[in-house]
């Protein structure tokens, strides 16, 4: 393999990272929202929210990708691979997000919520300045986690032809007829993307096993 | 002349919390019946009773920390509803502090301490840091105003949570147990300062097995069990002359020698 065929790889690399960036990012703020409306006490909210997270969790990414990618194009939205990946990304990450950082605001115990409206918060600030900063720290480990199955998840997007390093691997390995080494080193590349993120996803659940004894 | 004195006389017997035939529900179980009481500005009230008896639901009530479904709760003249209006009001005027303190752990003393001074009550940065540093400086904790919450002891944590209440400026404190999750050397400086507040006129109800305090600070002891209350009176009257048989069984219980 040579030079220029590694630098293909690498272009792929990049677009892997920005893609898991993106979807990673959007699915933060959508899944903040999730996670909000999941908690808010108002039963109509809390169920559109579940029912969102359910659909999410309880279909393949691959499908949720080819519904974005074609069902908008059926719909007369012609979007780039580009555009809908990501769109389609973000509402994957948001679900899960959302279900994780759920989980942590329930996590925190109700006397916080409680002294804080004693004070005379009000739910912003509740939120903002008493629950979510410490429900963030009890989800790090679990959304770290859900990051590195993000990174691998972008391979799927290589189906709707969007060029990352799983499909610059595949054309590469095209070219050149030597699959296994080909695919090997991108194993590799993502084996380095997703083994320190997980070892720091796991060196924070260890910290906070201590911090809460 | 005869008016004024009468119209002063009023105010200063202007009760500050009335609650009158309040009842509460959770689902079907009824954990409040009957509740009529009526508490005078700088009046200290301890309520006691077995566990299960409603005295914290009682109090949660009066903040709002629970709703409740029939009757009336006044606080300073304004009827608690469920609407935000009336709760903000009431929450401007009632302080609370909690069994297990619920500090925000993630924050110093003297954050906690300002949070709710600049969010609800709008003050600015310095003025609520000269609060909070003047309140932790009168449960004398301010030399830990940076420490975060878990580097304290739970004598100090319920300290800071006094102060952190105090910030502010409520003319009521609400205490739900203040002392039983602490370890016993550390009652006495939580009780210190809750006796201190007491002789400064703040008006007081607090929910504690405490009777050396109730002895010492509270104008009534109220006994209370099933959700109602079952027996009102000055703490000698209460503690030598229980009228009811479960008065009496229950302060056979809590004050027999260990």
């Amino acid at each position: 393999m040579g030079l220029g065929e590694f630098l293909f790889l690498l272009t792929g690399l990049k677009w892997t990272v920005a893609l898991s960036a993106i979807g990673f990012v959007c699915g933060s703020v959508g899944g903040l929202a999730i996670a909000l409306l999941r908690t808010s006490g108002v039963r109509g909210l809390e169920r559109l929210a579940a029912g969102y997270i359910a659909l999410f969790q309880g279909t393949p990414l691959l499908m949720q990708l080819f519904v974005v990618y074609y069902g908008l194009a059926l719909i007369g939205l012609h979007l780039s691979a580009w555009v809908a990946v990501s769109i389609g990304f973000t509402l994957h990450a948001s679900a899960y997000l959302g279900e994780i950082w759920r989980g942590s605001i329930d996590a925190v115990p109700r006397g916080q919520t409680e002294a804080a409206s004693a004070l005379n918060l009000k739910y912003t600030s509740r939120m903002k300045d008493v629950v979510l900063p410490q429900a963030i720290r009890i989800s790090l480990p679990a959304t770290i986690g859900f990051l590195v199955q993000l990174i691998k998840g972008t391979s799927l997007a290589s189906i709707v032809g969007f060029t990352e390093l799983a499909r610059a691997g595949n054309i590469v390995s095209n070219q050149i007829f030597e699959p296994l080494l080909v695919f090997g080193i991108v194993g590799i590349l993502y084996f380095l993307m997703c083994w320190p993120l997980s070892l720091y996803g796991s060196h924070l659940e260890n910290r906070l096993a201590v911090a809460s004894r | 002349m005869t008016t004024h004195a009468s119209i002063a006389n009023a105010a200063t017997t202007d009760p500050m919390i009335v609650m009158a035939d309040v009842e509460k529900w959770y689902g079907g179980f009824k954990a409040l019946s009957d509740i009529n009481l009526s508490v005078r500005r700088g009046e200290k009230i301890v309520l006691c009773g077995p566990s299960g008896s409603g005295k914290s639901t009682l109090i949660r009530c009066i903040n709002h920390l629970e709703a409740y479904q029939k009757g009336e709760i006044r606080v300073g003249g304004t009827r608690l509803g469920d609407d935000s209006r009336t709760i903000d009001a009431i929450r401007r005027e009632v302080g609370m502090v909690f069994q297990h303190f619920n500090l925000f752990p993630h924050m110093t003393v003297l954050q906690n301490c300002m949070l709710a001074p600049m969010r609800a009550a709008k003050m600015s940065r310095s003025e609520a840091e000269a609060t909070a540093r003047r309140l932790l400086d009168r449960v004398r904790i301010l030399e830990q105003a940076d420490k975060y919450p878990a580097q304290l002891s739970g004598g100090q944590q319920q300290r800071v949570a006094i102060a952190r209440a105090l910030c502010m400026r409520p003319s009521v404190m609400l205490f739900d147990e203040p002392t039983s999750a602490l370890d016993p050397e550390m009652v006495k400086e939580v009780l210190d300062t809750m006796i201190g507040l007491a002789e400064e006129g703040m008006t007081m109800i607090c929910v504690t097995h405490e009777m050396g305090f109730a002895r010492q600070v509270a104008d009534r002891v109220i006994f209370m069990a099933g959700g109602t209350i079952v027996e009102e009176a000055p703490p000698d009257a209460f503690f030598t002359q229980p009228r009811h048989e479960r008065t009496r069984k229950f302060l056979g219980e809590i004050l027999r020698p260990h």
